[in-house]
């Protein structure tokens, strides 16, 4: 590989931009992200909060007060817009040019950690065990990425509408069932005054679209892919209990409770009565409780018989593979990840902090707080996206099949499809082996 | 009788006239490749070698984001296209637009252009209304299009009004047989414009004469037209068919901003089908390979086209 390298640089760069990730580029010194000078090891950090000045204020503060905690070591930190980051890691990966410590979407960790863009972290075994199990991004049973937060999805309503057609309101230990679900949507819809009573949020694209509606799937006893081994999707993706999740979502357009394409922003709809019931993320909590204040209930997804989903994981911290400066990651890493740093983040984003002590001193968060439910919701709920380099394309994949069952067309022939394309994916890369 | 002394002569003269004009030559070509090499550096760089690498990629399993490097697969990608349903949705809807969106839009724009044309007040309002679309974003004419095509959008808010609510018109961009449509339409109404200014450039070439001469003849309107301005627009025509063709056959961003290809596959196009290929499933080589496809197609039907409208000797 290095005599290749050196005989057509040019060449290779250009191939290894446009394809190859860093290890098949990899030549001679691979150590990158930081610098020595004067007996201080300045590291760089990377993060995706660009365009996001509050949370970017919260990354600010967490690395001046590690500069000013020890003089071995200066984080020195680099934002990017967010529409941008990843493609900005993926080729600074190609130039070996990767900073030592930087934050990584969660299910894009297991494609980065198999790339060879992340390295474990080496931590006392314990050092997590106040951490929401949903925002560690583990791959092989090994700890990769930790974050400071998470989100959760759901059903968001209003007591007094669900009060005045009868519908019971589910707690988080007795959800509504599916068949309940389905009922309390038919009532609000025979009432009439909402012409959609129920809003899906199917004007999201991207990488919502798998966050918000395969742990629908998973309720159904359906998945992404098979999660023993993640060597296929069939049975998973086009088996009887995902036709049946499949028939269900695509019957919430035809009964007319649900539009194929909803509003551009749920909660703004919801706020403005145009909708009964929301399933949308606890990020849209504040807009909707500043309207109706305790009118607001938020109620756990249905148990469509595999028990209650949501999906978890947000944005995570990890070190690279070519850091120089392991020590100081690891160190930066460490001192990031106090409890007291998680309380910022909540406190300045409003989602859920992702450490048991840190929501204790978080007010929303607390037991007994109006947003303690989000927190409950993950502990109990939460279902990693799939742990798999595959992900990016099983994503996109079931991106396409959920269009096209919410158009109404042939379920199990979509399925199957999708299924198909997921396993020859897999196969054309190896099975994506470690 | 001259013939002994005028090789001499010629001779004599030629030496330095020779000398003069290979260095002059020399000199033009360096002076002409100096001038040329801007834009053959970009195109070698931004052109060739793309395609080049298009080339190679496709018959690999390169892959976006991989420790491995990639390997030659022979023509798997092929063969994986070819059997892909989505694949032959994209090229027959790349198809259907190209056929509709070709003629119709060369035909309007030359409407608009004897319109413009006219010798009559504010030509060059209804010039500068024409060609706004096209001066902006191809993004924000989608998106501002997506809001009127919405089932509670302007176009449908008309239609109720127009026909005192007997009928309320569709989800333009959710309906399949609507989308394509609806999506046609709108790129329409963004391009003519540019198109219009092009017949409109070709028009103010025709010479003044020939009118004069066509209408001392008593020629009508009609005739006119068919015997002086289009044959006289042969160069322009050729120039707007192809540039419409290439334009309609990489359809992309409506597709991007309005549908994804939805619903059912009827809106996805092969520039689409590469793109998502490429970066959202991160299958550089299959993306590759669909590049590759798209690049034959566009090549053969710009050739047909050149052949069809070549100067017949």
């Amino acid at each position: 590989m290095q005599q290749i390298t050196k005989r057509s640089i040019g060449a290779v760069a250009l191939v290894c931009a446009a394809a190859v990730g860093l290890q098949a580029c990899s030549s001679g010194s691979s150590d990158s992200g930081s610098t020595t000078e004067g007996g201080v090891t300045t590291l760089e950090l990377w993060t995706h909060n660009g365009g996001n000045p509050v949370e970017l204020a919260v990354n600010k503060k967490v690395v001046d007060a590690f500069n000013a905690s020890q003089s071995k070591y200066k984080v020195k930190l680099q934002s990017f817009p967010q529409a941008a980051y990843n493609d900005a890691v993926t080729a600074a990966a190609a130039a070996k040019k990767l900073p030592c410590v930087m934050d990584i979407d969660g299910p894009n960790v297991p494609n980065w950690a198999w790339a060879g863009y992340l390295q474990p972290l080496d931590l006392p075994s314990g050092f997590f065990d106040k951490q929401l199990p949903s925002t560690l991004g583990k791959v092989d049973n090994k700890l990769y990425s930790f974050g400071h937060y998470d989100v959760a999805m759901n059903l968001t309503a209003r007591k007094s509408v669900l009060t005045q057609y009868g519908i019971r309101i589910p707690t988080i230990d007795k959800p509504w069932t599916g068949e309940e679900f389905d009922a309390a949507v038919g009532k609000i819809k025979a009432g009439g005054k909402y012409a959609y009573p129920l809003d899906l949020g199917t004007a999201g694209t991207g990488e919502w679209i798998p966050y918000a509606y395969s742990p629908m799937l998973q309720s159904f006893g359906g998945d992404l892919v098979n999660r023993d081994g993640y060597q296929t999707a069939k049975g998973a993706l086009n088996g009887p209990d995902a036709l049946k999740w499949a028939t269900w979502f695509r019957s919430m357009i035809t009964k007319g409770y649900a539009q194929q394409k909803s509003g551009k922003d749920s909660a703004v709809d919801f706020v403005n009565g145009k909708s009964a019931i929301m399933w949308n993320g606890s990020w849209a909590a504040d807009t909707v409780t500043k309207k109706y204040g305790a009118d607001v209930v938020f109620l756990p997804p249905p148990d469509f018989g595999k028990g209650p989903k949501i999906g978890g994981a947000s944005w995570q911290w990890g070190m690279s593979s070519a850091c120089a400066a392991k020590d100081g990651a690891l160190e930066y890493l460490k001192f990031s990840a106090k409890p007291q740093y998680y309380v910022d983040y909540a406190k300045a984003l409003g989602l859920i902090p992702a450490n048991t002590d840190a929501a204790a001193q978080v007010p929303a968060y607390a037991p007994g707080g109006k947003y303690r439910i989000f927190l409950e919701l993950s502990q109990k709920y939460a279902e990693v996206r799939p742990v798999t380099p595959a992900y990016p394309f099983i994503s996109s994949t079931f991106q396409k099949a959920v269009s096209d069952i919410l158009a109404g067309g042939d379920a199990q022939k979509i399925l199957d499809k999708a299924a198909a394309d997921i396993d020859s994916n897999i196969k054309s890369n190896g099975n994506y082996a470690y | 009788m001259s013939a002994t002394t005028a090789p001499r002569q010629v001779a004599e003269q030629a030496i330095p006239r020779q000398v003069r004009t290979a260095n002059a030559r020399s000199r033009e070509t360096l002076i002409g490749a100096a001038m040329a090499s801007p834009a053959v550096i970009l195109l070698v760089v931004f052109f060739l070698v793309p395609v080049a690498l298009a080339f190679g990629l496709a018959f690999t399993n390169a892959r976006l984001i991989s420790p491995r490097p990639p390997r030659f697969v022979g023509a798997d990608n092929f063969i994986r296209l070819f059997g892909d349903s989505f694949f032959w949705a994209s090229l027959r809807n790349t198809a259907y637009f190209a056929v509709v969106v070709v003629p119709v839009q060369a035909g309007l724009a030359l409407v608009l252009a004897l319109l413009a044309n006219a010798k009559v007040r504010g030509t060059n309002f209804f010039r500068t209304v024409y060609f706004a679309p096209v001066v902006t974003s191809m993004v924000v004419i989608s998106l501002l299009w997506r809001f009127i095509y919405q089932p509670d959008g302007l176009l449908n808010q008309i239609i109720s009004a127009v026909t005192f609510g007997h009928s309320h018109g569709t989800d333009w961009l959710n309906n399949p047989t609507t989308a394509m449509p609806a999506i046609m339409f709108m790129s329409v109404w963004q391009a003519v414009g540019f198109h219009m200014i092009i017949w409109l450039a070709g028009l103010q070439t025709i010479p003044r004469d020939l009118y004069e001469a066509a209408s001392l003849d008593g020629a009508s309107a009609w005739k006119t037209f068919t015997h002086v301005t289009w044959p006289s627009l042969r160069a322009t025509r050729t120039f707007i068919l192809i540039t419409i063709t290439i334009g309609a056959l990489s359809l992309f961003t409506q597709i991007n901003v309005m549908t994804q290809g939805g619903p059912l596959d009827r809106t996805t196009t092969v520039v689409f089908m590469a793109v998502r290929a490429g970066y959202e499933q991160q299958s550089t080589g299959y993306a590759a390979a669909v590049s590759l496809v798209f690049f034959v197609l566009v090549l053969t039907v710009s050739g047909v086209q050149r052949f069809l409208t070549r100067e017949k000797a």
